[in-house]
């Protein structure tokens, strides 16, 4: 076999897989939101569907949506209406790909891996837009342009507020950073580190940019459904909204692992240092570990979300303009002299 | 081969990019179809093993200014028939005579044929490196930093302009 059709085969192993992991954890993650915004407004959430706490749910609901019709209206820019979604869920599969999931699990130890999970969830955008112009709808417009507004606001403070850890540990790639915290047993994160202030810091500023580039609520104004119907994929049926969807959830699984794996010591759990490298039964609980780090932040997420009520387009813009750039300019800041005295007292 | 057509598949999106993007009547279907030039641009980036150089491309021009563009052209107004191509001509001969100027430059004296794939060196990771040449003094420090401070000035005075004003206009709008 030829090297490129093995680069070929590889690629399509790994895309399979990240595939078959997404749509499992998007499924999931759509259930435990309609079980978390339950309990939070105290009722039960879904239970018919599968018996035990309608755990068949999102099954039922994905098969409904792959059986329904696919519309396009008649003045829609059809090409820009069909390429958003499949633009949007490239996209948001690409990400999977920089993931450290366990040591040596990942699809490529990408150099670059936040920087590149930054580049594509911009290009996510991109996709929202084309949906929003192509849909021919007025909604769908405003959907667009609020999304293009947010995102150019909420990019910076986003990107910023990484830098502390990639100063911390030197490196773009999520493995390597991950490795650099496998200290104490497994419990020397970032927010335990020697530059654990400048992390308590740097966390919330990115938790709330991220929330804000994944649409999610208090800032999912591009699909406000109190205002605009539902926002950019109102027009959207079926497979397509679909695709939607599941790049939503996706964006957000993918924001949880990076503060998981930059400010939570990704695969890294107590005890670790206990079991033989490379074991499988070190594998398969650090795997657990990365995925439930992450969906624990997916699930802090879904409180936020049926916590706080929407806010307003000009109080987003406030607060990504006038408090979250400063602030996560001022972080980046105290990170340099932090880690320039850290570098001092080693010396 | 697979840089061959890794090679190929990225640059027919980047000039079949372009070309749509000139020869398109609306002016947001260019827009888009500039975003696939990024991308392909990119990609070719990337097939050259310039990875900083690529995802930078892919978040500053293909995430960044593409959506400022596509903000501002959803400010303006729709209409059919946006573009006149009659007036392409102008654009059409100065671009000409600057590529040629340009690949006349470039390839003079180049010695032509394909080099192997094996004796290309191999693509190592850049950032490190692009950092460490940046950010000493020997190396572009002063210009990097020359450059930031410009582009703290612009972002200063762009929120100075766009600011509310609240009070009696100042004096010199009352003259």
């Amino acid at each position: 076999m030829p090297g490129w059709l093995l680069t070929v085969w590889a690629a399509v192993v790994a895309m399979v897989v990240v595939f078959t992991f997404l749509t499992i954890m998007v499924m999931f993650s759509v259930w435990m939101e309609r079980k978390v915004a339950g309990f939070i407004q105290h009722r039960v959430g879904p239970m018919r569907a599968g018996g035990f706490h309608g755990w068949a749910q999102s099954i039922a609901d994905s098969i409904k949506l792959l059986f329904k019709e696919d519309l396009i209206l008649i003045g829609a820019d059809r090409k820009l209406f069909q390429i958003a979604p499949a633009l949007v869920m490239a996209t948001a599969t690409a990400m999977f790909v920089v993931l450290p999931f366990a040591p040596g699990w990942q699809v490529a130890d990408a150099d670059l891996g936040v920087f590149l999970i930054l580049a594509l969830a911009s290009v996510t955008t991109i996709g929202v837009i084309m949906a929003g112009w192509g849909s021919y709808n007025k909604w769908s417009v405003y959907g667009a342009m609020r999304e293009a507004a947010q995102v150019a606001s909420y990019e910076i403070p986003l990107a910023l507020s990484l830098i502390p850890p990639i100063l911390h540990y030197g490196t773009f790639s999520l493995a390597t950073a991950t490795e650099a915290q496998a200290g104490w047993g497994g419990m020397q994160w970032y927010v335990f580190s020697s530059a654990a202030p400048v992390a308590w810091l740097s966390f919330p500023l990115f938790f709330i940019a991220a929330l804000a580039e994944n649409k999610r609520a208090p800032f999912d104004l591009p699909e406000a459904e109190s205002e605009l119907v539902a926002g950019f994929h109102t027009e959207y049926t079926g497979i397509r909204f679909s695709f939607f969807f599941l790049e939503e959830y996706a964006a957000m699984f993918v924001m949880g692992a990076v503060g998981a794996a930059l400010w939570f010591g990704g695969w890294n759990f107590p005890g670790i240092h206990l079991l033989e490298p490379g074991s499988a039964l070190l594998q398969v609980l650090a795997l657990f570990a990365f995925v439930a780090k992450a969906m624990a932040l997916v699930f802090v997420m879904m409180w936020v979300r049926w916590t706080v009520p929407r806010l307003r387009i000009d109080q987003v813009m406030t607060l990504g303009y006038k408090y979250l750039t400063p602030l996560s300019m001022a972080v980046v800041l105290i990170a340099a002299f932090w880690e320039f005295g850290l570098h001092l007292i080693q010396d | 081969m697979g840089l061959q057509i890794s090679f190929w598949i990225f640059s027919v999106i980047a000039v079949g990019g372009g070309l749509i993007a000139l020869f398109e009547r609306s002016v947001v279907r260019s827009a888009f179809a500039l975003f696939g030039t990024f991308l392909g641009v990119a990609g070719l980036f990337l097939t050259l093993g310039a990875d900083f150089l690529a995802w930078t491309q892919v978040l500053i021009y293909a995430g960044g200014i593409m959506v400022l563009y596509l903000f501002g052209l959803m400010l303006t107004k729709p209409s059919p028939f946006e573009r006149n191509l009659r007036r392409i001509g102008l654009a059409l001969g100065l671009t000409a005579s600057f590529a040629l100027l340009f690949f006349w430059r470039l390839f003079a004296g180049a010695e032509w044929g394909a080099l192997p794939a094996a004796e290309l060196p191999a693509p190592e990771p850049a950032a490190r490196g692009i950092g460490l040449a940046f950010l000493r003094p020997e190396g572009w420090l002063y210009a990097f930093e020359f450059a930031s401070i410009i582009l703290l000035l612009a972002l200063i005075g762009s929120v100075y302009i766009a600011r509310r004003r609240s009070g009696p206009p100042p004096a010199e709008e009352a003259s």
